[in-house]
């Protein structure tokens, strides 16, 4: 069976069809779904994509959570279902309480928009499965607020229960703490990184680091128990 | 009630937005240090008592407002009529 993954669509997102597209390249079934709907498809993974929803007004990804279909994505992740938040989705994900920490200004207070390579530091996560560990992946970056910030007993916990799935590899772009690029829940079924996968699934238009991510993402999506009905 | 939150970068938490315009102020001349950026919400309560527009906009501030890892708040109340 095709694995069918959801792409949620806020005000403001714009990599939603870059995500739909790649995802659609790769053998999956891309189903859109607007903010509003309350209820998810039925689908194997949803991804949560990046832009500026609502503006970024207040904090990025602070209004976001707030939308109907956060409501339902939360509760698909409570489930244990797997949710990919790329950029805005990572910020998202992070103000939901999905995920630790908090995505900052970088460092630079610049812009930043480069092809980086990140180092693959955990493989057992329905978003790496595809990957070896210590694969490096060149992925490109696009963010003006991408610093991963935890301190504290929320660092000790992501560093010490292995949440750190990706590692810039190569220099820091963005000053997040301890090079973090990417990271999971506890549970290892919600995944955030900044770095696009689906802007890097195509020879002809760059590097394709972003395979490898989502690949792995559409095998979790269709290798998934059928929904209850 | 009319409320002001004022939030802040939380103390020892990198400020890059302060560092930039404390630089900036330096280039211009003035003899500045210890530059944050936060920012200010203002604000207009329904509530019977100040007591429980303090409660409110805590709530407020805890859901939305801030992100406490790395922001800290100040809420004022303006009385009227007090």
């Amino acid at each position: 069976m095709t694995a069918r993954v959801a792409v949620v669509t806020f005000p403001g997102s714009n990599d939603d069809r870059d995500a739909l597209r790649a995802l659609a390249l790769l053998g999956a079934e891309p189903v859109a779904v607007w903010h509003e709907e309350r209820r998810l498809p039925d689908v194997g993974a949803v991804v949560l994509p990046g832009g500026f929803s609502y503006g970024d007004y207040l904090r990025c990804g602070a209004i976001a959570r707030f939308s109907p279909a956060m409501r339902a994505v939360s509760e698909y992740a409570a489930a244990g279902r797997p949710v990919l938040g790329i950029c805005n989705g990572f910020q998202v994900l992070c103000e939901a309480g999905l995920l630790p920490g908090v995505l900052r200004r970088n460092a630079s207070l610049e812009f930043v928009c480069a092809d980086v390579d990140v180092r693959v530091e955990q493989t057992d996560t329905p978003f790496t499965e595809a990957c070896a560990p210590g694969d490096v992946l060149t992925i490109p970056i696009k963010h003006g607020e991408g610093a991963w910030f935890a301190d504290g007993e929320v660092l000790d916990s992501v560093e010490s229960g292995g949440q750190v799935v990706l590692r810039y590899a190569d220099g820091n772009p963005n000053g997040s703490v301890n090079d973090v690029a990417g990271v999971v829940n506890e549970r290892r079924n919600v995944m955030g990184l900044m770095p696009h996968p689906e802007h890097a699934v195509d020879p002809q238009l760059g590097p394709t680091g972003g395979l490898p991510i989502l690949e792995s993402l559409i095998a979790a999506a269709g290798a998934r128990t059928p929904a209850l009905a | 009630m009319k409320a002001t939150v004022l939030v802040r970068p939380k103390p020892g938490i990198l400020d890059p937005q302060g560092e930039a315009v404390e630089s900036s102020l330096r280039h211009l001349g003035f003899a500045v240090s210890g530059a944050r950026v936060g920012r200010l919400v203002e604000l207009d309560v329904d509530a019977p008592d100040a007591d429980r527009a303090r409660a409110e906009l805590e709530r407020m501030c805890e859901q939305l407002l801030t992100n406490p890892l790395i922001e800290s708040y100040e809420i004022s109340l303006a009385e009227v009529g007090g």
